[in-house]
């Protein structure tokens, strides 16, 4: 990566300035971490194997893996929940594992956490629960409930506070567990499939308060998932970890567009229906039968400057039949992902100058069936 | 109504004051006994909740040492323990009978079952709660204090009760040792002098205030919980 150089030197430069985080320093910056958890009996299990990774300040990075891909572990190194056996993971420019025991729970202060099944305390009512990180803090009492009703209000709960976590549904108690994790004001919240839990509905809901509170507040977001849609829907960097290892990592839009290892292309193909067609295909379907003079294309978005109306463009300046048989097609990182797959009749030499048009305007095409 | 007592119980109406007497040394030393075995045994649950292997303060030879003095006073009977204590009980309380001497032996003999109690109560609350704290910031002081005590208040109600059912049993042990007490009471008149109402309307009581222990703790763990 061309800014890892200017990285190093930022991340120098706030060390030698006594922990000064400037804004450039990575929120996180983990260099061949390695992790092995050692067990009496059994052999030894890798849990993180060489991870080079880094979470600039404003990212909403997303690590998905398979359970047991050692995703948990990973970001709980970034807290110190999990200590590492070697390699290095700075937070705001500062190794985690040289941090004093109060060093670290300040690191902790200003690093929110969110996890899958909540964690609220069932004897507190929902107020009490997100004002909890406030004890302690210097704040009296009066101070902490009115932060506390801030904290509410910015989730949407203000109404529940006096209610206990039982009698809430799934998505306001993970609303509550984000307030509680705002309290202290972090700049980094960590979430560890904080919507795994929830219906889709909710979880979009869920993904978009934390959209939106990274858009108000500029808190840097990491947050591990096994769904790939959640990447999709959020995320603007992400990491695939497979065993232990990172097998590949970049921003959303790219490695959608273009995955490259193996476990990236499932994932990816998780949140999309085009593959459909190759079993309709297989079932030989009327859905995808073709006349004389037609083929079957899928077209797709495989970068960022797509913006035309490409379909009734080709069909125009071409005198072709464009028939779109699927489309999948998300808007990530502001531009178009996805795909068409469409059936196109005409004059042979124009669906070849069609495809031509669209390739120079960078839209992957495949010939399914002609 | 006096008379039919008379008719059934006729050596414990005869005896009425002491009968009443040892009823209020049984309350006494359940209750003396009962405080200071629960705090004790709140510090050794909790010590060993925070020294085990996934502990907060993961510390191995605290657990160890812990573990294997609850174990060893676990596997001798109390009313050998009881006697085995006499002379530590001379020395520390200045007597070994009466309620008095009762005192330490029970604390003793309940202390180690208390904890570990105490223990699988706290072992029973989700890890995530822990991990949430730790996540927060919190001192080890402040998870003990917000989260195990905190949030194990309904398993720590109903260990204690199951617990000061146990010590119950136990105060009528120490009678056979010279306790006072119910237990005393009946083992003394009852048992060794053969008079049946004695023992019978000791059972009576001691059924009475276990069943109004129970209820009491039932009522309790459902009030706090949520």
């Amino acid at each position: 990566m061309s800014t890892g150089r200017r990285d190093d030197y930022h991340v120098m430069q706030s060390t030698r300035e006594g922990g000064n985080v400037s804004e450039r320093t990575p929120a996180v910056r983990m260099e061949h971490l390695t992790k092995t958890y050692h067990s009496d009996d059994d052999e030894d299990k890798t849990a993180l194997a060489d991870i080079d990774l880094t979470v600039e300040t404003g990212d909403i990075f997303g690590i998905i893996g398979l359970s047991g891909a050692g995703k948990s572990t990973l970001v709980r190194c970034i807290n110190g929940l999990e200590d590492y056996d070697s390699g290095s993971v700075k937070v705001r420019g500062r190794e985690v594992k040289d941090l004093s025991p109060a060093e670290l729970r300040d690191l902790r202060r200003r690093t929110g956490m969110i996890f899958q099944h909540f964690n609220l305390m069932p004897s507190r009512t929902v107020a009490d629960n997100v004002g909890l990180p406030l004890r302690g803090g210097g704040r009296d009492r009066a101070s902490r409930r009115a932060r506390v009703a801030e904290l509410l209000e910015l989730v949407g709960l203000t109404e529940l506070a006096d209610h206990y976590p039982a009698e809430l549904s799934g998505g306001q108690q993970q609303r509550v567990a984000i307030a509680r994790a705002l309290a202290n004001e972090p700049d980094i919240l960590l979430s560890d499939e904080a919507t795994s839990a929830l219906d889709p509905t909710t979880t979009r809901s869920i993904l978009q308060l934390l959209r939106d509170l990274h858009d108000q507040l500029g808190i840097t977001v990491v947050m591990i998932t096994h769904e790939m849609s959640v990447i999709r829907q959020i995320c603007n960097r992400v990491a695939v970890i497979d065993q232990g290892v990172i097998v590949e990592q970049g921003r959303v839009f790219d490695v959608f567009a273009d995955p490259k290892a193996q476990l990236t292309k499932s994932f990816v193909a998780t949140t999309s229906n085009l593959d459909k067609v190759r079993d309709l295909m297989a079932a030989d379907s009327p859905l995808v039968a073709l006349h004389p003079g037609q083929i079957l294309m899928r077209m797709s978005y495989v970068s960022k400057e797509v913006s035309e109306a490409l379909v009734s463009t080709i069909s125009r300046r071409y005198n072709l039949d464009v028939n779109i048989i699927f489309g999948d097609i998300d808007v990530v990182e502001g531009a178009p992902l996805g795909g068409l797959v469409v059936r196109m009749g005409g004059d042979a030499e124009n669906i070849r100058q069609a495809m031509e048009y669209l390739r120079s305007r960078n839209i992957g095409i495949e010939v399914l069936k002609s | 109504m006096t008379s039919l007592l008379t008719t059934w119980f006729p050596n414990v109406m005869s005896r009425l004051p002491e009968f009443f007497s040892s009823m209020v040394q049984t309350l006494v030393m359940v209750g003396v006994s009962g405080v200071i075995s629960f705090l004790l045994a709140l510090v050794i649950g909790v010590g060993l909740i925070i020294s085990r292997r996934d502990g907060i303060r993961r510390n191995g030879l605290v657990f160890t040492v812990l573990d294997k003095l609850i174990d060893l006073f676990r596997s001798i009977p109390f009313i050998i323990l009881a006697a085995a204590l006499v002379p530590v009980t001379r020395l520390l309380m200045g007597t070994a009978i009466g309620p008095k001497g009762a005192i330490f032996p029970l604390v003793v003999g309940i202390t180690p079952f208390f904890s570990r109690q105490i223990e699988s109560a706290l072992a029973g609350l989700d890890p995530g709660y822990v991990e949430a704290a730790e996540s927060m910031g919190m001192t080890t002081w402040q998870i003990i204090w917000h989260v195990y005590l905190r949030e194990g208040i309904p398993s720590i109600i109903r260990v204690t009760t199951i617990t000061i059912v146990s010590l119950v049993g136990e105060t009528a042990t120490v009678g056979i040792v010279g306790g006072g007490g119910l237990g005393d009471f009946a083992i003394r008149l009852g048992y060794q002098r053969s008079m049946n109402d004695v023992t019978i309307a000791t059972i009576i009581v001691l059924v009475i205030f276990i069943a109004l222990i129970e209820l009491f703790g039932r009522l309790l763990a459902e009030v706090v919980e949520h």
